[in-house]
């Protein structure tokens, strides 16, 4: 299984980035060398093992229904991070539907 | 004419959940708050911040579930899908893919008393709320508030089993029902705390296949999804009658226009690379569990308005107005434990204390006249102390205040009067200053009675038992005649 | 002697004996921080010395009162700088969140500053925890003591540089692959990554959250154990944060090892590692003879497919992980974009470095449509096989013994542009995140003048044996009181 400039392309596209492209190229060749070597799990039999999506025993861990006020100070501190704000909002630039 | 094709419709419906904290972190799960101050790390997606699951959330979830009688997954998870948008601030939302909570129910559609149809639930998961967009026409930029993010919903996906907008309108009455019912949610559309997509297609009327399916977004009512989908049947079927194809595709539903408009790519395709949360363990549940969740919901409202039918023998019209919500329901039968009488407690149910209420403005619990206060009603009637007219006067009264009506019967002094004693001396009266009407009577023109009890009722201010008043009217009278 | 050459236990206890005070700890520290820092550059951010002073002046009023403080009070620290601490810029060394201030304390934070440590300032890093060398951070490269032209190992390159050259008494860092234990090993410092689930996640900015685990880097095998002591324990703001019984780790140093029994995996010391590093290992030991403690070679065959396994899990998690990096709610914003999707992909283009985008890209890649079962779901499957090599392997022997890394410290450059052997540097270590399993590393000897490190593998939630079998070991191998030899600041120039 190689890997495409034009595939690579539309991984840019989905992870939302924007290569040069130079940096496609590089990256294409890199991903083809990477992805060889993990071509090596194709050596294992696997059909029958379960994958491990949670390395621990732990289940149902939930958390009491109770509401607290968010903290008037966080909140400033939060608003004063955004690049771009008014009234209370982020803005962002118009989205279309 | 038969009609030439077949509707198809499948609904997916977001409902959110009534738990005190959000899903995942213990910011109030509250509607209407200025922007972006119902906030923190864990529902803002802050670098570093992690999910901690709500328990009543999974409770309210499983109650939905059963209650559409769906299969409880004994294993379940989370899962992270993943796209960017401006209100999904982690640029992935925690939801539920291939192991949902829940699957394989149906909610049956009831209507008159008649099974309409059974609409199979294919799948029920939890899922986040993402935030809102606001957006300014003058302006180029638009507006994110994420006070939403993070209120626990479920989604609940339906088989294409619906056949008509009516059909998908009905579905939506009935599992709105079955949500209030079970306390699930408070299902208001117009805050958006139930929110419904429609997929429908058109197919020739006895084929099996199912024909290319639009998706329709943005019905902010039932009343828009049943027009929606209704714009949508036709104008599908000028396509196909037209020898077209309709294009897969989303569409906008325009309320102010009426129409339904294709949606400008919202990100130009979709692959939301779903894969299991690491941040959440897995959901393991047992039978044990299950079953006290079981046994905690109430009856629902379909078997309810049966048992009604068959027990208290109301009529299906009867008894659907009555099962409408669980507190009328409620309040009728409790009324009915301090009087048995389902007839009469159902006619000035649906009447009356309806009336008043839809006058008001207010649900049955909101109000402080309780199933007792009916009841004493009713038997103040019984008892002859009240007159139906003055029984809806002192309802009222009753209503207003939160006094009994015993009580405004004997403030207003509104009771009957059914006492010959103090009749009798207003029947003279009456008598005395109404000679004309006398000698007609005396004529034989009987029908000048009713002229007199009406004097004499508005002598008494109504309050003269009219019976009463006839009768010792016409001995009088006849007194009078042979005297 | 320096105070600043001390361990925290010394100074610790020099402390309680009121021998010194938090004060001239910390004074000390920041001379040596104000001597080396430009050589060995292992800080993003130093506080300013006049408030960390005064921090230290708290902590002795409280001590002079007789307040009961723990064991590491007054001990000036340092954390990675992808911890979270309030109002203090957090910027996990990438340009995207070069100006981020959190308006909240990471667990950790909040637990050290509870136990009255003293914050000193925050670790250089690779960008995002991605890397092996820190030459990965937005900012500049962090230098490895024992020899300038050569790394510190990564991700947390700067934690363990800043122990090595005595400018802190003690670090955390984050272990995603072998991101304390490396880099640990190539410097000299002993490296902790706890079993997952025993130290809160709350405010560490995650990389893969499957696998990311924070641990100490510390002087010494017992300051290992102080440090765990103070940031372990169960926390409800990580739902993988395990509830159980707060141990006292401090509490098994000394104890007997005797009749302990290790395995020596076979695959471990095969493929790829260097002949110095083996035979400095096996030197190591051959003293267990010596403590009654049994070793003898067992096979974890599917150690082979771990770092495939590795590269799918983490980056896919971490393509996740990165997405909100975009601009809206904090950070970096490229500037003057009036197209939403332009804007996303300017800004992560422009805030992330090269070895983010390409694991972004990896991970995005392997969960697309298509390829998930080709790529994510084997790997899941493959992480299954891991688990289970491990499990058979302890049914039998109470730890595991490994080198940390194939290599010593290598030079600047000499792999950054090829991902692949860059990725090879974590070989060893990657397997112990897979897996869940705790792992330390210790310096066990020099090869070429340049440290080298033992791992040491355990059973879930047994870093106290595993820290009792160190603690004894430690006391053999002669690594103790090896100091790296730092060059005046002139020398830089020719250096670089």
């Amino acid at each position: 299984m190689n890997v495409s400039k034009k595939e690579v392309e539309h991984v840019t596209t989905l992870a939302r980035l924007a290569l040069t492209e130079e940096e496609k190229t590089l990256y294409t060749e890199q991903f083809n060398v990477i992805l060889e070597y993990i071509h090596r799990l194709n050596e294992l039999k696997l059909d029958d093992i379960e994958p491990t999506t949670h390395v621990q025993q732990l289940k149902n861990v939930l958390r009491e229904d109770q509401a607290r006020n968010s903290e008037k100070e966080l909140l400033k501190k939060v608003l004063e991070e955004a690049p771009d704000k008014e009234k209370g909002y982020f803005l962002v630039p118009p989205v279309i539907e | 004419m038969p009609p030439e094709y077949e509707v198809v419709i499948g609904l997916e419906t977001h409902v959110e959940l009534l738990t005190e904290s959000k899903i995942f972190c213990s910011c109030p799960n509250r509607f209407g708050e200025a922007p972006n101050t119902n906030v923190c790390p864990v529902c803002l997606g802050l670098p570093g911040s992690l999910p901690v699951f709500n328990k009543n959330a999974l409770e309210l979830a499983l109650r939905a579930a059963l209650a559409l009688n769906c299969t409880i997954s004994s294993y379940s998870k989370f899962d992270r899908k993943n796209y960017f948008y401006p209100d999904l601030p982690k640029a992935y939302q925690i939801s539920q893919y291939d192991k949902p909570l829940a699957r394989d129910g149906y909610l049956d559609l009831v209507k008159d008393g008649r099974l309409v149809r059974t609409v199979r639930i294919e799948r029920l998961h939890l899922e986040e709320d993402a935030g809102k967009l606001l957006h300014s026409s003058e302006e180029a930029r638009s507006y994110v508030d994420y006070n939403r993010c993070g209120v626990p919903l479920v989604e609940i996906v339906t088989a294409p089993d619906l056949r008509s907008p009516e059909e998908a309108h009905l579905f939506l009455e009935l599992l709105r029902k079955v949500l209030l019912y079970t306390g699930v949610s408070d299902c208001k559309m117009e805050e958006g705390s139930l929110r419904c997509d429609a997929n429908i297609s058109l197919r020739l009327a006895g084929s099996d296949t199912l024909g290319r399916k639009v998706e329709i977004k943005n019905m902010n009512s039932f009343k828009a999804v049943q027009r929606g989908l209704e714009y949508e049947v036709n104008r599908q079927e000028e396509i196909l009658k037209a020898g077209g194809q309709v294009a897969m595709e989303t569409r906008r539903w325009n309320e102010e226009r009426g129409i339904t408009v294709e949606m400008r790519g919202k990100e130009e395709e979709h692959d939301y690379r779903y894969f299991p949360e690491p941040d959440l363990p897995p959901i393991v549940l047992n039978e044990d569990f299950i079953g006290e969740i079981r046994s905690k919901l109430p009856e629902l409202p379909v078997q309810r308005c049966f048992r009604l039918i068959e027990e208290y023998g109301l009529s299906p019209y009867q008894a659907e107005i009555i099962t409408s919500s669980k507190n009328l329901a409620d309040y009728f039968e409790e009324t009915l434990e301090h009087y048995p009488q389902p007839q009469k407690v159902t006619n000035w149910l649906i009447g009356d204390v309806l009336g008043l209420l839809n006058s008001m403005g207010k649900e049955i619990n909101q109000v402080t006249f309780t199933p007792v206060h009916l009841s004493g009603l009713l038997k103040l009637l019984d008892t002859g102390t009240l007159s139906g007219r003055l029984a809806k006067e002192v309802l009222e009264e009753s209503f207003l205040t939160g006094k009994h009506p015993e009580e405004v019967v004997q403030e207003k002094g509104l009771a009957q009067i059914s006492d010959e004693q103090k009749l009798l001396p207003v029947i003279d009266d009456v008598l005395k200053e109404n000679s004309n009407a006398v000698s007609d009577y005396a004529r034989g023109n009987k029908k000048t009675i009713g002229f007199l009890v009406g004097q004499v009722m508005q002598r008494t201010r109504g309050q003269a038992n009219p019976q009463l008043v006839t009768e010792l009217l016409k001995k009088q009278l006849d007194r009078v005649e042979y005297g | 002697m320096e105070l600043y050459e001390m361990t925290a236990y010394e100074a610790a206890t020099a402390l309680q004996k009121k021998e010194v005070t938090s004060l001239d700890l910390t004074e000390s520290v920041l001379k040596r921080i104000s001597e080396v820092e430009d050589i060995i550059k292992g800080f993003i951010t130093v506080f300013d010395n006049e408030k960390v002073l005064l921090q230290a002046q708290n902590i002795d009023k409280l001590l002079a009162e007789g307040k009961e403080m723990s064991p590491l009070a007054g001990i000036p620290m340092a954390l990675k700088d992808n911890m979270c601490t309030r109002g203090v810029p957090t910027t996990c060394a990438s340009k995207i969140l070069k100006e981020y201030r959190p308006p909240y304390d990471a667990h950790v934070a909040e637990k050290l500053q509870e136990a009255g440590t003293i914050l000193v300032g925050k670790a250089n890093m690779d960008e995002f925890a991605m890397g092996s060398s820190t030459e990965n951070s937005s900012f500049y490269h962090t230098r490895n003591p024992w020899d300038i032209s050569r790394v510190p190992g990564g991700s947390s390159g700067g934690s363990a540089s800043l122990v090595a050259a005595d400018e802190i008494f003690f670090s955390l860092g984050s272990d995603t692959g072998g991101s304390v234990r490396q880099p640990a090993s190539l410097c000299g410092v002993v490296g902790l990554k706890p079993t997952y689930g025993l130290i809160s996640r709350y405010g560490l900015i995650a990389f893969a959250s499957s696998l990311d685990q924070i641990g100490p880097l510390t002087k010494d095998v017992r300051d290992c154990a102080l440090v765990l002591d103070i940031i372990a324990g169960n926390d409800p703001r990580d739902s993988t944060s395990v509830p159980r019984e707060k141990e006292k780790y401090a509490g098994y140093l000394g104890r007997e090892v005797r009749g302990f029994k290790i395995g020596l995996p076979r695959e471990y010391f095969e493929e790829g590692i260097e002949e110095p590093v083996r035979k400095v290992v096996m030197e190591a030991m051959a003293h267990c003879g010596q403590l009654g403690v049994e070793v003898e070679e067992v096979s974890m065959p599917n150690t082979l497919y771990a770092l495939p396994c590795y590269y799918l899990v983490a980056t896919a998690e971490a393509s996740s992980n990165l997405a909100r990096y975009d601009g809206i709610q904090y950070g970096f914003r490229a500037p003057e974009e009036d197209n939403l999707i332009a804007l996303y992909r300017k800004t992560r283009n422009q805030g992330f470095g090269p070895e983010v985008k390409r694991r972004i890209m990896l991970g995005t890649y392997a969960l697309s449509s298509g390829y998930y079962d080709a790529y994510y779901l084997k790997a899941l499957k493959v992480r299954t096989l891991i688990r289970q090599d491990f499990e058979r392997v302890f049914q039998d022997y109470d730890l595991i013994v490994t080198p940390t890394s194939p290599t010593t410290a290598f030079v600047r450059g000499e792999k950054i542009n090829n991902p692949l052997t860059m990725y090879l540097s974590d070989i060893f270590t990657i397997t112990a995140n897979l897996a869940g399993v705790p792992a330390i590393s210790i310096p066990c000897g020099l090869a070429g003048g340049l440290p080298v490190g033992l791992q040491v593998i355990g059973r879930p939630f047994d870093e106290g044996r595993m820290l009792q079998f160190c603690f004894t070991l430690e006391k053999l191998l002669g690594f103790k009181g090896l100091k790296p030899s730092i060059p005046a600041k002139g020398v830089l120039r020719d250096a670089s």
